[in-house]
């Protein structure tokens, strides 16, 4: 499956709370950050974990976000982050800055 | 057998005699605390995978063998390497599953990827999912790694985590969490300490310790 997304793009966190074994952190969801890296294709682990195996790939991010942007009170230097790996089906575009 | 054994009595141990009483000397075995539904299902699940021909008990009982022999010792080499070595360093930036495989290491399946500690970044890794860690190359993860306070707080607060780890970041250095919820582990290529230049590779592995590779801590000084 082709990365719809490239390094430097600015994305969004689907705000959603499926149930099931989701591998993208809860800080993170609605939120925006930048693309940092396009780490390639793996399966699926919300169908793995149910054992769900077929051939589909989905492609996996490094998605880089300002922790002044997660946490509203945050007290250290504005240029600190975090990094979090994101399966392209939590992504959106979204508008921003590039960071 | 279950329970303990409330026998007493004497015996002769030759230069001294004793009484004792089992019931209050032994300590519970493992077996004397409950399973939980977790350990149940694991077992089971093993048990299942062999009872059908999936694996072997052997080929079980090896795989925990190489996870238990696992130790940041690995680690240690691979960063002492990059050190003195730039073209072993693009290597393992690029890809160090490969780059430990060039070096005689199995860092096993799961692809890692080496962040690096410069003077504008310092790197520490956590997993807030459960306890994702790079176990090919620095063996089982300790208890705190797999605390929901360690979990919870590093992303939260990671500078205040990184204090009380002794290790004070100062505010020109982007301090950069890596969230390893998914298919990549990350180990951390710390910067090599001042005074350690010439030192040769055994020295050098002495003071890369598991914790600077996760990122609480710096690699030791070469004057301590």
């Amino acid at each position: 499956m082709t990365a719809r997304f490239r390094i430097g793009d600015v994305v969004r966190i689907r705000r959603a709370f499926p149930p099931g074994h989701v591998r993208t952190p809860y800080f993170t969801r609605g939120m925006s950050g930048v693309v940092d890296s396009v780490v390639g294709s793996f399966h699926n682990p919300e169908d793995l974990a149910y054992g769900r195996y077929n051939d589909a790939t989905l492609p996996l991010y490094r998605v880089r976000f300002k922790q002044a942007d997660l946490w509203p009170d945050y007290d250290g230097p504005a240029r600190d982050t975090t990094i979090v790996d994101i399966y392209e089906n939590w992504l959106e575009p979204a508008e921003g800055e590039q960071q | 057998m279950t329970g303990p054994d409330t026998h007493t009595h004497a015996h002769d141990h030759g230069d001294h005699d004793h009484d004792h009483d089992h019931a209050r000397t032994f300590q519970p075995d493992i077996e004397d605390s409950p399973f939980s539904h977790y350990q149940v299902m694991a077992e089971a699940l093993g048990e299942l995978l062999i009872d059908k021909g999936v694996i072997t008990a052997d080929e079980l009982r090896s795989q925990l063998e190489w996870l238990d022999a696992r130790s940041p010792a690995d680690g240690a080499k691979l960063i002492a390497r990059a050190w003195t070595d730039p073209d072993f360093k693009a290597r393992l930036l690029k890809d160090v599953n490969a780059a430990a495989e060039s070096v005689g290491l199995s860092a096993g399946d799961i692809p890692i990827r080496a962040v690096e500690n410069t003077p504008k970044v310092h790197n520490v890794i956590v997993c807030t999912l459960c306890s994702c860690y790079p176990r090919g190359l620095l063996g089982l993860p300790p208890d705190w790694y797999k605390s929901r306070e360690y979990r919870s707080r590093t992303v939260r607060e990671p500078r205040a985590v990184l204090a009380e780890f002794g290790t004070v970041v100062g505010d020109d250095v982007e301090v950069r969490v890596h969230d390893s919820t998914a298919d990549l582990r990350y180990l951390v290529l710390p910067m090599q300490p001042k005074g350690s230049e010439g030192m040769d590779a055994a020295a050098l592995e002495a003071l890369v310790t598991r914790d600077c590779m996760i990122g609480v801590s710096l690699p030791r000084s070469p004057r301590a």
